[in-house]
């Protein structure tokens, strides 16, 4: 009764010839890319070291480590998140705890969401027309700082949001029929219950933040800055900094004859921490969430 | 704060411990509410904030006798510098946007779309959380590392595989390019694969169909909406992608013959001349035109990606 008609092995064949090809181009996005990770940091095997990270850039950028640009990255990230975090931690408690579902409520959604799809090179021409010019910033850190800023913002309302979004509506219930007003209900119950998504979203910008270029080049951001080794000072806010995403622009396709292991060695160090700040996200998160208790 | 005596009956309680509530907690959660809702509105003052600077900017060149707009957006002649015969046309500009991004969602949606059904429907347990994991990390390279790779690595293997002159064409670009949005594409296609309720899926396996009759005949159908919001989002990326083109797309301003040409895009044109650009010159004008030109496609990209997710939503 249960002999293997041919329609059914004709059926079976098919699931196993779709499911090698879904496996195959789920493959083939991945494979090539851990080739081509591990093929560069063969060619900047010979620049990696300590030395390259604490070292002056040497003989014209031509050889030497990268520390100027290492600091002034570290400067625009930790400047930027600390504007983008707290307005968009708020903005996400406005959304997720106030906004009512009414027709302004729905402009400032849409509003978040163009604001995440904003070409990077938009931001920059607003970051000059804005900061740089307007508000008189000049081209420095802080300019620089605040268009990344800016395009740091929606995509921590997001998260944010998402986070304030998986604390259930009962421990809200349960805060304000003891009498508790909206704002103690957030800072007593929904902060603390969330608190860990918050943070994962915030350190997943800190990559993104890390890792921009186009956003930088024309408000801050400079080819080379004269630094002394192991300074961990060298910038004030309103000068322009060096930062690892424009010194690897800068060697790839600006510089003539560069000692070849030297741009490979930039570009895997910036893959590098990008890649480590995104694990230990991932990580906290999924030790968070197993043990979430709800 | 006080708490009331406990012999009070309770209505009393409430009463007094509302009264004693002291002004400035009062005043300083009103004040706190408001930074809260300025903050809310932030979204919407940055938005028109972006536009209003970058069109401030470029809105002077709209005037001027010798610029039409015409011309700017339909010449493919871009001579910028030129002392005596200047001439402002993006339209080649527009063409190498289109060219890179329509191959690069010809390789991208298919192994994308592709993918996202692996990981939603053929695996589970530890493969389908690291599946995930590694194409979350996908998704933060960089793009001027994603550049880097383009200028590199895949123009020597362009060059000595397909024997054309130069290894910084579309199909390299076309090729970064697919590989920057296929996380998005996946991410938000397994959403969508996600949202379909698993009565769908018991109902088709309780018919005796295969996994991959089910995907064909049931879960791409239901899904197909979520599938196209994730295809829109693709492209909205790669319109707007800056550095990763700018390094592997060459840089040859005319309209493309062949996948092996060289091209500029819009997002590349502005990143490579406007340290060059004088502030306030034509030239600067026209990059921040340009600049309100990306814009609008954006907007209108994503505009369209959120009507088709909320479509999804309200039915």
């Amino acid at each position: 009764m249960f002999a293997i008609t041919p329609h059914v092995r004709r059926k079976q064949r098919h699931e196993t010839i779709a499911k090698w090809v879904f496996f195959g181009m789920a493959a083939s996005m991945i494979v090539p890319l851990v080739l081509i990770i591990g093929y560069l940091v063969e060619r900047a095997w010979p620049s990696l070291s300590l030395g390259f990270l604490i070292d002056v850039p040497a003989r014209g950028m031509k050889e030497g480590g990268v520390w100027p640009a290492l600091v002034g990255t570290i400067y625009l990230v930790v400047l930027s998140l600390a504007v983008s975090a707290p307005v968009g931690v708020l903005a996400a408690v406005y959304l997720n705890e106030y906004a009512r579902d009414n027709w302004f409520n729905r402009i400032i959604n849409l509003a978040v969401i163009n604001l995440a799809g904003v070409p990077s090179i938009v931001h920059a021409l607003f970051g000059l027309g804005a900061f740089v010019y307007a508000a008189r910033f000049g081209y420095s850190i802080i300019s620089a700082s605040l268009t990344l800023a800016i395009m740091t913002l929606p995509v921590i309302i997001a998260s944010t949001r998402e986070a304030l979004a998986s604390v259930p509506r009962t421990f809200r219930e349960a805060c304000w029929n003891v009498g508790a007003t909206r704002w103690q209900t957030i800072k007593a119950v929904v902060l603390p219950n969330s608190i860990s998504g918050i943070l994962t979203g915030i350190i997943l910008q800190v990559s993104r933040a890390a890792g921009e270029t186009a956003p930088i080049m024309f408000t801050g951001a400079v080819f080379f800055k004269a630094v002394q080794k192991g300074d961990f000072f060298p910038y004030r806010l309103h000068e322009q900094c060096m930062a690892l995403s424009m010194h690897l622009y800068t060697l790839s396709t600006q510089v003539p004859g560069v000692k070849e292991s030297v741009p490979f060695a930039t570009a895997v160090l910036l893959l590098g921490a990008v890649i480590l700040v995104n694990a230990t996200a991932i990580i906290l998160r999924g030790y968070l969430r197993a043990r979430k208790k709800w | 704060m006080n708490t009331p005596p406990t012999s009070r009956p309770a209505e009393e309680s409430f009463a007094v411990r509302k009264a004693t509530r002291p002004a400035w907690d009062v005043l300083s959660e009103r004040a706190l509410e408001i930074l809260i809702y300025l903050c809310g509105i932030s979204a919407i003052v940055f938005v028109l904030g972006i536009f209003f600077f970058v069109f401030k900017e470029a809105l002077p060149i709209l005037g001027n006798s010798h610029f039409s707009l015409t011309q700017f957006l339909f010449s493919d002649q871009w001579y910028p510098t030129s002392e005596l015969n200047k001439r402002y046309g993006v339209f080649a500009m527009i063409a190498g946007t289109f060219s890179v991004t329509a191959l690069a969602m010809l390789i991208a949606v298919p192994f994308g779309l592709g993918a996202a059904i692996y990981i939603s429907e053929f695996c589970s347990g530890r493969t389908k959380e690291t599946l995930k994991v590694v194409i979350e990390l996908l998704a933060a390279i960089p793009s001027v590392v994603w550049g880097f790779i383009g200028l590199t690595v895949m123009s020597r293997l362009i060059v000595n595989y397909t024997g054309a002159p130069v290894g910084v064409n579309i199909l390299n670009g076309g090729i970064i390019l697919a590989l920057m949005s296929v996380p998005i594409i996946v991410s938000i296609g397994e959403d969508a694969l996600k949202a379909v309720p698993d009565s769908y899926r018991e109902a088709g396996l309780a018919l005796g169909a295969t996994r991959w009759q089910l995907v064909r005949r049931v879960l791409l159908p239901a899904a197909k909406t979520g599938l196209l919001a994730a295809v829109l989002l693709g492209v909205g990326r790669g319109v707007g992608e800056t550095m990763a083109v700018l390094m592997a797309t060459g840089h040859a301003v005319h309209i493309p013959h062949g996948i092996f040409d060289s091209v500029r895009t819009l997002t590349a044109n502005i990143a490579a001349e406007l340290g060059e650009a004088p502030a306030n010159s034509d030239h600067y004008r026209v990059l921040f035109l340009t600049g309100v030109l990306l814009f609008a496609l954006t907007f209108i990209v994503n505009l369209a990606a959120d009507l088709v997710v909320r479509g999804i939503r309200r039915r």
